[in-house]
């Protein structure tokens, strides 16, 4: 095997750095949301998906208006914000007194729910949406071209997560969900309403993975499976990383990132299960993960 | 003759009646509500009875089609011998698989069986040259002497009977209820001397072997079968049949696969959003009958009720 | 009976047990004491085997058990409650008992004889010695904390230990139902012979049938004698200044 032209490489690298940036945002979503409720969410990829459908819903309305997919991207990220906040609210809300497996299967009911619901509405084709006007372009990186898009997205995903530690950190509310991460009860008697800390983290988290699935609409085929697919590669992420753990969410996504770009070319048949094994052996061995701390929970 | 066992007698007696129903129709569902009604209550052995949630049964599953099917395709092994495998086959991963889950608790263990089956999965996925990968394994025959679909069902009744007689004895013994004090505190049960992670292995061990059972009966009803056996949405909607019927009830899965399946024959004739109506399903069982069918209907004292 | 030596436990920088050594002879009734927080439970859990010692051994019937699984522990003869109540919830109680009389009796692996026929009478027995024989079949989880109390005791008799850890046996009672289990666990305790040490907050119950109280501080033994010399020791009033009923 002749060695691989390193500007080729070098853009295998970037397309797993943008991977692994919609990976962070749906994952840094389900960390957040198991961090403070305790609740796996299996629908997460379902909401990503949503985000997706929704965005394209959106351009639709708004067909060539300037700013057509920004403004698309933004409701379509929201109105799943909303989505789950609702969903939560009024559903998963009723389930907290019960054992942790009623939660766990109530997402997964949520996926077949939500699943299905996109079908009948947009039906079993695949859509897309084109990508916004001034991120059209490639760039000339070595001598190979790699889409601007996907450059903004690279950039983007560190933004965002800069944008998340300072809310984590340096604001009051912040550091409330912190607090709250680590002992629910504790918070709930220091005289804050957990019902609505509860909500509003679940929206906050839903509305991740609803941005992941808003900005992926351009450059991936919107179509019924992609919650299925996505979800498992996040669990592999959260597991890597650490329950729980947002930077650990972000070194998860990125080495998880790497690996599917690269196994795909260095060992297509023995990657996936690697991945798996990977999985399985970070939860034997640590299962916080690389960043997360021991919880008993 | 208690009540409970004169039931059951006149269950079986109706379900050996069946194939003169003619129906090649009702024979075929028939088969298949025994075949994964013992598969969802192989599962409840380890969730109901011990309290571990497995998402990942779907593995031994695949792993008793896939013993059954390669060792009668590729080495053309008798029957006896390849059916006899499978369960074997189940056992051996279950004792592999359960081995590492049971080191974590909660939802790490859960989490733990779900990778588990994934790599399993993955592996026949890849492995074309020996599983066929996504084309899967077609034109599996019926065995020698079981050429009909209704001597097959026979067989399959006869299979699964013994299989509930052999379970039944087991969470009806002392080993079946100190599973149920590890459901209830597995803290406790470590106290009154009991090396819990041995008897949560052995209960592996016993569950996927019967999966791997069903898993092989489900091969030569479909004479094919498929690595999305082993993908997790099929662990999953064992799971829902098993919370269905009820989960701290012996044959409480059983009656959750015959609803499901039966359900899914209706509704998918009509149309082909299925995966609604089990979402809703199971929406419907988590808030409203959280003991699942037969704990609804012990609760409304059909039933007699019975310990855990 | 029972040795500790230089117990050492820490929990993330928080030192939880700081050097505890302490001996117990075959058939003392002994009670350790201390405010919260002192580091009671966890002493129990590094005796029992439910958390790792950092440092230190456990010798039990001369038996090191520094390093040994909590079942194996239990089934050298040491038996234990807990103090937020560990009992089977959707047993009923003859089952939460009986289920504890087939560990012991070494009947946890046996597959084909159903299990309602073992152990009639033995179970039947504690039950009767816990004074529970009425509520056999009621579900333990829907019984009283209490009740649930004296489940927890029939649990660990159950295993016939010769030592017997209680932690906090009377937490949450009424003063009338502390001094019936006090009664009972005196009875027990002395028909049986066993050994017995156990933790305690009320006070009255500490002085009225320890021979002997250790008490603890900060993870450290601060004082040990007979009820009497506890009482007049300086540095236990101080650590207990306003505390006690």
């Amino acid at each position: 095997m002749t060695f691989p032209d390193p500007s080729f490489l070098f853009i295998q690298c970037l397309s797993g750095l943008t991977y692994a940036m919609f990976l962070f945002l749906i994952a840094s979503g389900l960390s957040l949301i198991f961090g403070v409720l305790g609740v796996l969410n299996f629908a997460h990829g379902s909401f990503y998906m949503l985000g997706a459908y929704l965005t394209y819903q959106f351009a639709s309305y708004f067909m060539n208006a300037p700013g057509q997919f920004w403004w698309a991207a933004i409701f379509g990220a929201l109105s799943v914000g909303v989505i789950g906040g609702l969903i939560e609210r009024l559903f998963l809300r009723r389930l907290y007194i019960r054992e942790e497996l009623n939660q766990l299967l109530f997402t997964y009911a949520l996926v077949m729910l939500i699943s299905d619901f996109a079908k009948i509405i947009w039906g079993t084709g695949q859509l897309s949406i084109s990508r916004p006007p001034i991120l059209k372009g490639a760039v000339k990186i070595l001598d190979q071209y790699f889409p601007e898009y996907n450059i903004f997205i690279i950039i983007l995903g560190p933004c965002i997560a800069l944008l998340f530690w300072f809310i984590f950190h340096r604001t009051r509310w912040g550091r409330i969900i912190r607090a709250a991460a680590l002992d629910r009860e504790m918070v709930g008697s220091l005289g804050i309403n957990v019902d609505r800390l509860f909500t509003i983290v679940f929206i906050i988290g839903s509305w991740l993975a609803g941005l992941g699935g808003a900005l992926v609409a351009p450059i991936a085929a919107i179509v019924p499976g992609m919650d299925v697919e996505i979800i498992i590669n996040v669990f592999i992420v959260v597991v890597i990383g650490g329950l729980g753990s947002f930077w650990g969410t972000l070194l998860g996504s990125l080495i998880l990132g790497q690996v599917i770009s690269f196994g795909i070319l260095v060992l297509p048949r023995l990657s996936m299960v690697f991945i798996y094994i990977l999985m399985a052996a970070v939860l034997i061995l640590r299962p916080w993960g690389l960043l997360g701390k021991p919880l008993h929970r | 003759m208690s009540k409970e066992n004169g039931f059951l007698i006149i269950l079986i007696l109706l379900l050996a009646l069946l194939p003169l129903s003619e129906s090649r129709f009702y024979l075929f569902l028939g088969t298949d509500i025994l075949i994964m009604g013992l598969f969802a209550v192989s599962l409840n052995l380890l969730l109901g009875y011990t309290g571990l949630v497995c998402f990942g049964q779907g593995a031994f599953f695949g792993v008793g089609a896939y013993t059954y099917t390669l060792l009668i395709k590729k080495i053309s092994l008798s029957f006896p011998l390849a059916f006899i495998a499978a369960p074997v086959g189940g056992a051996i991963a279950a004792l592999i698989i359960g081995f590492f889950c049971i080191q974590r608790t909660k939802i790490y263990f859960a989490m733990l069986t779900l990778a588990f089956s994934q790599i399993v999965w993955a592996i026949v996925f890849k492995w074309n040259s020996l599983t066929g990968g996504d084309n899967g394994i077609i034109g599996i025959p019926f065995p020698q002497h079981l050429d009909s679909p209704t001597r097959f069902y026979y067989f399959t009744l006869a299979v699964v009977v013994l299989s509930f007689y052999i379970l039944r004895k087991t969470v009806s013994s002392p080993f079946g209820r100190i599973l149920t004090t590890i459901r209830e505190n597995p803290e406790r049960t470590e106290f009154i001397g009991i090396h819990v992670k041995h008897f949560q292995l052995l209960a592996f061990v016993i569950s996927g072997a019967f999966s791997a059972v069903a898993g092989a009966l489900f091969a030569i009803l479909n004479h094919s079968i498929f690595p999305d056996l082993l993908y997790w949405p099929q662990s999953a909607e064992v799971l829902i049949m098993t919370l269905l019927g009820g989960m701290y009830s012996f044959f409480g899965p059983l009656a959750g696969a015959a609803v499901i399946l039966y359900l899914r024959m209706l509704v998918t004739s009509y149309t082909q959003y299925w995966p609604l109506i089990m979402g809703t399903i199971l929406a419907l069982i988590l808030f409203f009958f959280p003991g699942g069918i037969v704990g609804f209907l012990k609760e409304r004292r059909i039933f007699h009720g019975g310990g855990g | 009976m029972l040795t500790a030596q230089n117990l050492k436990k820490s929990f993330d920088g928080f030192v939880a047990t700081n050097g505890v050594s302490f001996t117990i002879q075959k058939g003392e009734l002994v009670s350790i004491i201390g405010p919260n927080g002192a580091g009671k439970t966890t002493l129990f859990n590094l005796i029992t085997g439910h958390i790792p010692l950092d440092a230190g051994t456990v010798k039990f019937k001369r038996i090191d058990i520094t390093r040994m699984a909590s079942y194996r522990i239990c089934r050298l003869g040491m038996g234990r409650s807990f103090q937020r109540t560990n009992i089977f919830p959707r047993l009923t109680v003859f089952q939460n008992i009986q289920a504890a009389l087939l560990a012991h009796k070494g009947k946890s692996l046996t597959f084909f004889k159903p299990v309602d026929s073992f152990f009639r009478e033995e179970t039947e027995e504690i039950l009767e010695r816990v004074g529970l024989k009425e509520y056999a079949e009621t579900t333990g989880g829907s019984l009283s904390y209490g009740f649930q109390k004296q489940i927890e005791l029939g649990i660990a008799l159950a295993s016939e230990p010769e030592l017997l850890l209680l932690d906090e046996p009377t937490a949450g009672m009424s003063a009338q139902e502390t001094h019936q289990t006090i009664d009972l666990i005196g009875k027990i305790t002395r028909e049986k012979g066993l050994t017995l040490l156990f933790t305690e907050h009320d006070m009255e119950v500490v002085f009225s049938i320890s021979q002997r109280i250790m008490v603890l501080h900060q993870g450290r033994l601060i004082a040990e004698g007979t009820p009497e010399e506890i009482r007049r020791n300086p540095e236990v009033q101080k650590v207990y200044l306003g505390e006690g009923r």
